[in-house]
């Protein structure tokens, strides 16, 4: 149910005693899906973000998408240079940012012509009148004003002079004319925030946190954000307030988060549940960098971040911390990955423990680096030298980040192995609410380093053998230096099974080859069985996903459902190995759709491993999956 | 002048070993495959009788190397070790040194590991002062690829990548590390085992990164190649041997030296008695500008190696990049360790249902 499908009602009581000049009738949502687009310089991003805590607090559900462009700032008024922010948010569950947007903001006639494609017939669209000048539209190929040559019947267009009004308020106070433009994201916020009735004191805070030393500036914005409220309140552009209830979540404390952040809270608990230090070697990439920002602000907790030369030195740097016994962790994007593999190819033949994140972004090579894709999925499993297994973990969603990496953590620390953490940009940067977890619940992630010789060699003298393994897990010592007594080289070279000499003897690379695999695939036996959702289990038809598909996936799900059709559905966190049981849930359908954003990557992996005919649905579209679109397709296999 | 390691500041947070060591203590069990007559073997023996020297628990040492002849050698020590690969040594030991400051970190590259392949990490260690010990045997040549020209190899070289002559200008180690900011910077020779062995002492009691050029033969691929630096017959008219606080004077009687222009550059100078030696420029490893350590770097003839100067170029001190990193750390920690749950929380929360556990 969108925005039409509320009931207009007179304002109740609830709302007196605030501040309202004019009694406005409420119309109760269940959603809304609101997109705000403007140029990279209009503050865009800072306005969904700004607009989404204050949802975040006030209750609701939601999922955000930011979609912004690679360059920093092209030229003003172009359509390359335009930046938007969706946000999704209701009084339920829900998956995804959303397919189509109900409310577009659109700052200017660029904004509008990039971003109504992502507008539902019937939305509303509050454009900022000031900027549909002659020249502004024909910059970007408007023949005719489409505010008034009647190409937006089928939207509910409010055009508001957004500078104007912005620049008036701001009149008597010390800023000049451009920083008074400047602030027309905060009236245009303001008016949203009356529209949607959000709360004010959480964005009044947090300007007077980042203005507090600029007070000129803080006093106009936050006067601008005042107009902006009192206009939607006055105004008879706006007849009606919306009103959506918070979400019926579990209990608990909740916080909204990103998937950056997330991933990097992931790993400092990590560090903490296995009382190591955590250190990152990484080379700033898009859109992995803000992990680098956020563990370099932790230093508290022990956590040691270098912005090495490059993203070999990155790998570098974390492989020489892992072996000095540190939680070890690179974070890049595929680009970089590509250049890491020599690394990790090492990291695997060493036998240290190491997460090397990879936020992937769209390829190939530089590809789109702002936008999201799933394409690396088969260089994280095949893109190095020789037989190079490589556990491989997918966060699902920007809270399961969190999760997800201490999956990863895990891994790497039980079987000393590199371990791959997909994450991509759209998990990256889109945020939820996220029920804070108990610590006292966290997995105890402790190790144990070798103290002691584990070997009596022919002569009867107790040594170190680095190649000694655990008869279960298969993974050998980690013996750090400063441990008296064990001393001892590792290197690339293929190493002798238990004493770890140099050794060029053929049936010694081929056991320790398949050792090394035996290792990868024993790690089955540690996670948890694949499991399916299927209310009625009475399905034929399985949608399997894995990473950030799972939102759009789920909500596809549900529109199947409530049409009445069965379909059930899975998703893999473990890419590498497999859930044990991923090849008996497969067999149970009769038809597996397997969508991804990319040409068919885990599609051709499941084929191939369980000879199960999936059916493929791809997109490398840099954005998400639309829920009705996957809903079409699982609805052609019904 | 013989430095006492025991003292070092360098080696400060590094534990002391309880009892003597000897060379025999840092010999592994693995046998040494150079080829016979490799200089390598000269240096090993070299770096095993100066190890002890150190005076730190050997469980505490670690050589990390790249690929190449010279990266086998920590296979060959009973210490801690990675043999890892090309190039890439530095940027492993900056992530091992730098989170633990109890370790004594070697690095044992060659010139085509070091200034090839490794090129950006090697100039980027030296930049940051990393505490590590980079020793760069440079033979001018591929060795363990079978004999390719190398980046410090002469133009013209005939090799077998090169059957016409090389077209590549060579890099001068020296030069390039002092470009890249080294704060300590030095050659020696692989034949002449106490200065080498000065030499090393010197970088061990530096603290920051310290790089040591090993002038090394490779007696298959490129027999010779220092030879008129070896030869006792005609050594001395080529070496330019540096001591700190030292008037630069070489040649087999002493007789020639280098002394400043009144335009700044240093010359040589082929007969000190002309000038009565006050002419000769006094060698000062400690100066802050780089500036006359890059021209003692410049007077070699890289074809006919005359003037070839050896020994210590520069040792200042520069805040090294491991102290700034744990000094952040602490400084991040003076006012108590983060919370775990404090840090999932934030600022910003809100509680649906019963009031969650504090």
């Amino acid at each position: 149910m969108g925005q039409n499908g509320g009931r207009t009602h007179p304002q109740s009581s609830g709302l007196e005693g605030r501040h309202h000049a004019v009694a406005k009738p409420v119309v109760p949502l269940d959603k809304v899906i609101i997109r705000f687009a403007g140029d990279s310089g209009d503050g865009m991003q800072l306005t969904g973000d700004r607009f989404t805590h204050e949802t975040a607090s006030f209750g609701n559900d939601l999922s955000t998408l930011p979609d912004f462009p690679a360059e920093i700032r092209a030229p003003a008024g172009t359509l390359p240079g335009v930046s938007a922010f969706q946000l999704h948010f209701a009084d339920h569950a829900i998956q995804t940012p959303g397919d189509a947007a109900d409310v577009l903001v659109a700052m200017n006639p660029a904004a509008l012509r990039s971003n109504l494609q992502h507008v539902r017939r019937g939305g509303t669209l509050i454009v900022n009148r000031d900027e549909f000048t002659k020249r502004a539209l024909e910059k970007v190929g408007y023949q005719a004003d489409p505010l008034v040559d009647g190409s937006l019947d089928s939207y509910q267009v409010s055009a508001v002079n957004l500078t104007a009004l912005t620049v008036e308020a701001l009149k008597g106070f010390a800023v000049t004319k451009k920083e008074a433009e400047r602030a027309k994201n905060m009236f245009a916020l303001g008016l949203l925030s009356w529209l949607y009735d959000r709360g004010t004191e959480g964005t009044k805070a947090f300007l007077t946190a980042k203005f507090g030393r600029k007070p000129e500036i803080l006093a106009a914005n936050l006067a601008a954000f005042d107009a902006g409220w009192a206009y939607g309140e006055t105004t008879e552009d706006f007849a009606v307030q919306y009103e959506i209830a918070p979400a019926p979540l579990p209990e608990g404390t909740y916080r909204n988060i990103t998937g950056n952040t997330a991933l990097s809270y992931g790993l400092i608990a990590a560090s903490q549940l296995a009382d190591l230090p955590l250190f990152l070697g990484s080379y700033p990439i898009t859109p992995a960098s803000d992990i680098l920002h956020e563990l370099s602000r932790h230093k508290e907790f022990g956590v040691r971040t270098l912005q090495l030369e490059d993203e070999i030195a990155g790998i570098g740097a974390a492989l020489g911390a892992a072996y000095g016994g540190s939680l070890a962790v690179t974070t890049t994007s595929g680009p970089g990955i590509a250049l890491k593999s020599e690394t990790i190819g090492l990291a695997v033949a060493t036998e240290l423990p190491l997460v090397v994140v990879d936020v992937q972004r769209g390829g190939p090579s530089t590809g789109l680096p702002t936008k999201t894709e799933q394409a690396d999925l088969l260089q994280a499993m095949y893109g190095r030298n020789g037989e190079s297994p490589v556990p491989i973990v997918a966060p699902q969603s920007p809270s399961d980040c969190f999760d997800a990496a201490i999956e990863a953590c895990r891994i790497a620390l039980t079987y000393r192995t590199p371990v791959f953490l997909l994450s991509d940009g759209y998990l990256a940067n889109g945020s939820e609410p996220w029920r804070v977890p108990d610590v006292a619940e966290l997995p105890d992630l402790h190790v144990d380093f070798a103290t002691e010789p584990n070997h009596v060699d022919g002569a009867g003298n107790d040594v170190f053998w680095p190649f000694k393994r655990d008869p279960e897990t298969l993974a050998r010592p980690w013996a750090i230096p400063g441990t008296p007594g064990l001393e001892h080289r590792i290197g690339g070279i293929e190493k002798a099974d238990g004493s770890g000499a140099i050794s060029y003897d053929p049936d010694n690379h081929d056991f320790m080859v398949r050792t090394r695999q035996a290792k990868v695939d024993g790690i089955a036996r540690s996670i948890p069985a694949l499991e399916v959702d299927d209310p009625g289990d009475g399905a034929r038809v399985l949608v399997l996903g894995w990473g950030s598909t799972h939102g759009p996936i789920g909500a596809a799900c549900h529109i199947i459902r409530s049409e009445g059709g069965a379909v059930a559905r899975a998703h893999l966190r473990h890419l590498n190995p497999f859930p044990a049981n991923t090849g008996e849930v497969l067999r149970r359908y009769d038809r597996v759709l397997i969508p991804e954003m990319n040409l068919g990557q885990l599609w051709m992996l499941i084929r191939a491993k369980y000879l199960v005919d999936a059916v493929g649905y791809h997109q490398v579209r840099g954005l998400p999956f639309k829920a009705t679109e996957l809903a079409d397709q699982i609805r052609e296999l019904l | 002048m013989t430095i006492d390691l025991t003292a070092a500041p360098a080696l400060s947070l590094v534990p002391k070993a309880e009892a003597a060591q000897s060379a025999k203590d840092f010999k592994s069990d693995q046998e040494v495959r150079w080829c016979p007559g490799c200089g390598d073997y000269a240096i090993l023996a070299a770096v095993q009788s100066f190890l002890p020297e150190l005076g730190v628990r050997r469980e505490n040492i670690v050589f990390v190397s790249g690929i190449g002849c010279s990266s086998r050698f920590p296979y060959y020590l009973n210490t801690y070790g990675m043999h890892s690969i090309h190039g890439r040594a530095p940027a492993i030991a900056t992530g091992l040194s730098t989170s633990r400051p109890d370790l004594s970190v070697w690095v044992i590259t060659g010139d085509g590991d070091a200034l090839s392949i490794g090129g950006n990490h090697f100039l980027h260690a030296l930049r940051r002062n990393v505490n590590i010990k980079i020793l760069l045997f440079n033979n001018r040549i591929y060795g363990l690829t079978k004999g390719q020209y190398s980046p410090t190899s002469e133009a013209g070289k005939i090799t077998k990548s090169t059957p016409m002559g090389s077209i590549d200008y060579p890099f001068n180690p020296i030069s390039v590390a002092l470009g890249a900011e080294a704060s300590f910077v030095a050659r020696t020779i692989d034949s002449d085992r106490k200065h080498l062995t000065e030499v090393l002492r010197a970088a061990a009691a530096h603290e920051g990164s310290a790089l040591v050029e090993i002038y090394q033969n490779c007696n298959i691929f490129n027999d010779g190649a220092w030879e008129p630096l070896k030869d006792a017959g005609i050594r001395e008219d080529n070496l330019i041997r540096l001591e700190h606080g030292k008037p630069i004077r070489f040649g087999r009687d002493g007789q020639k030296g280098v002394a400043r222009r009144d335009d700044g550059m240093l010359v040589v100078v082929d007969d000190v008695a002309e000038c009565g030696g006050d002419c000769l420029w006094v060698h000062d490893a400690h100066a802050v500008e780089p500036s006359t350590a890059f021209a003692l770097s410049r007077l070699a003839d890289f074809t006919t190696l005359e003037h070839t100067a050896i020994g210590v170029f520069r040792d200042v001190h520069r805040p090294v990049y491991d102290q700034l990193l744990a000094g952040q750390l602490e400084a991040a920690r003076a006012s108590g360790t983060g919370d775990l749950a404090t840090l999932l929380r934030g600022r910003d929360t809100w509680t649906i249902g019963a009031p969650a556990a504090p």
